[in-house]
């Protein structure tokens, strides 16, 4: 059993909580204590590093200092966001000048002692893909899957320290145990044009339909991510990129929680397929029935 | 074409970039691979990489007025790809951060877009999607931004009404007063 303290982060109150949801199901079901960082806070995700350095590290510290005061020494988010900043914020404060800095906007000081991973580190790291199998109750049979990674999940590889900077593979190891096909993906590092979507939706149109045109071309029924802006911008935006670049593309957007969740049989409504912008249930009529063996 | 003065270089841009990024600009030998790899380049005035001469070069207006330093999206393509390890992304944010400090905004929505989050962020200690809309849209004069998504998230309960305002959000408005006081750089 892992206890690791859980960082939710804002778009999973609101944005994203089916996201949130089936992450929590998850891993309640594969044997993973997620104890919630006590009043978290925001972390300031891009706008607070684009405005300053010392001002994002902090925003990003008092949470970890919150993990200290609970105790734990590792802390676990679903946001790649927000994990890239809270390890940002873990890197450079290990430089003393910065630290103090960053220290001295905050109540309680970080002491620099929690570790931070995204949760599909975790399960990539620390589960045992033999054991994901064996807890399968749907396997994913049938169904054609590109995974996403998004930018900032790898990139970079010195901070990040998870996976391949270039080609990932954590989210298609995953679903291929699960049963799914995984498609090739060439576009998994590519940015869907992040936090631009209400000041600049055009660059968001021209970038995420890049990618929804390369998933089409490959043949994939869905695609899977694992972050809350990501999903958004290819799946919320999916209609402004069909109007934008005169395109009809109708591929469902998963987050790899809700998929892990429904081959693990866990209770559809912790897995909320209905928060999905486009319709899913032609991929999910994909995926062949189990014959019934008894 | 753009002719730049080099022998108008400001030198003193040129340090506090380097200063204040912990990046050394002069082992940028041009090579493009950040322009190769930027997602952005179709949006930019200048290239990544033509940002990077124009900073060797001591070109600090035409680096601070230019519309690439906010349309960079840090998705770290170029910080991954340099073949000399500068944090290329890390310079971008620097430049921006300096043409906030210069009163400078050639891509206004953008940064009223940044400042309506964090408004959010210091008022309620998490980001509330619904109020930093309006705040955008208000403060941009961009009322109809993304209307046309509204039914759609809020059909599935997407966007909450209400703030979630946490225990300790004088704690972060704290963190936001003490930075305006400060004004701390790094």
């Amino acid at each position: 059993m892992h206890n690791i303290a859980y960082y939710p982060g804002c778009s999973g109150q609101g944005t994203s909580t089916e996201y949130d949801r089936s992450t929590r199901a998850i891993c309640q079901a594969l044997d993973i204590a997620l104890t919630d960082v006590e009043d978290w806070s925001c972390c300031g995700s891009s706008p607070a590093h684009t405005v300053n350095h010392v001002l994002s590290a902090a925003l990003s510290a008092r949470n970890l200092a919150q993990v200290e005061a609970m105790g734990m020494t590792r802390v676990a988010t679903p946001c790649p966001s927000c994990l890239s900043n809270l390890r940002t914020a873990t890197h450079k404060m290990k430089d003393p000048d910065f630290q103090s800095k960053a220290n001295a906007l905050l109540d309680t000081p970080y002491r620099n002692t929690v570790d931070v991973q995204s949760v599909l580190q975790v399960l990539a790291e620390h589960v045992d893909p033999e054991y994901i199998k064996s807890k399968v109750v749907n396997p994913l049979t049938g169904i054609k899957i590109a995974c996403y990674y998004g930018c900032i999940m790898n990139r970079p590889p010195a901070l990040m320290q998870f996976d391949h900077h270039e080609n990932p593979m954590a989210m298609d190891n995953l679903m291929a145990a699960i049963g799914a096909e995984v498609v090739p993906f060439p576009l998994k590092v590519e940015c869907c044009g992040a936090s631009f979507g209400i000041p600049r939706g055009d660059i968001v149109h021209k970038l995420s339909g890049k990618l929804l045109d390369a998933g089409r071309r490959l043949g994939a029924d869905c695609f899977v991510t694992a972050c809350p802006l990501c999903q958004m911008n290819l799946d919320l935006r999916q209609g402004q990129i069909n109007d934008a670049l005169h395109e009809n593309f109708k591929i469902p957007i998963f987050y790899y929680t809700q998929l892990l969740g429904y081959a693990l049989g866990l209770d559809r409504a912790e897995l909320g397929f209905e928060k999905l912008c486009v319709d899913p249930r032609r991929a999910l009529g994909k995926i062949k029935q189990p014959a019934q063996t008894r | 074409m753009q002719i730049f003065d080099l022998a108008a270089a400001d030198h003193a841009f040129i340090a506090e970039v380097q200063a204040r990024s912990h990046q050394d600009i002069k082992t940028c030998y041009q090579c493009g691979n950040c322009t190769a790899g930027c997602p952005y380049t179709f949006a930019y005035d200048y290239s990544v990489s033509q940002i990077m001469r124009l900073i060797q070069t001591g070109q600090k207006d035409a680096v601070l007025k230019s519309r690439s330093i906010w349309l960079c999206g840090s998705c770290q393509s170029c910080t991954t790809r340099c073949p000399n390890n500068i944090d290329v992304a890390l310079i971008m944010d620097v430049c921006r951060h300096m043409a906030r400090e210069a009163g400078y905004a050639t891509e206004r929505a953008v940064k009223v877009f940044a400042d309506s989050f964090l408004n959010s962020v210091s008022r309620y200690g998490r980001a509330f999607e619904l109020g930093l809309m309006t705040e955008y849209m208000a403060r941009s004069g961009r009322i109809f931004t993304d209307v046309d998504l509204a039914p759609s998230a809020l059909m599935r309960n997407k966007l909450p009404f209400k703030p979630h305002r946490i225990q300790g959000r004088d704690q972060v408005a704290r963190i936001f007063e003490r930075f305006r006081k400060g004004g701390a750089h790094a």
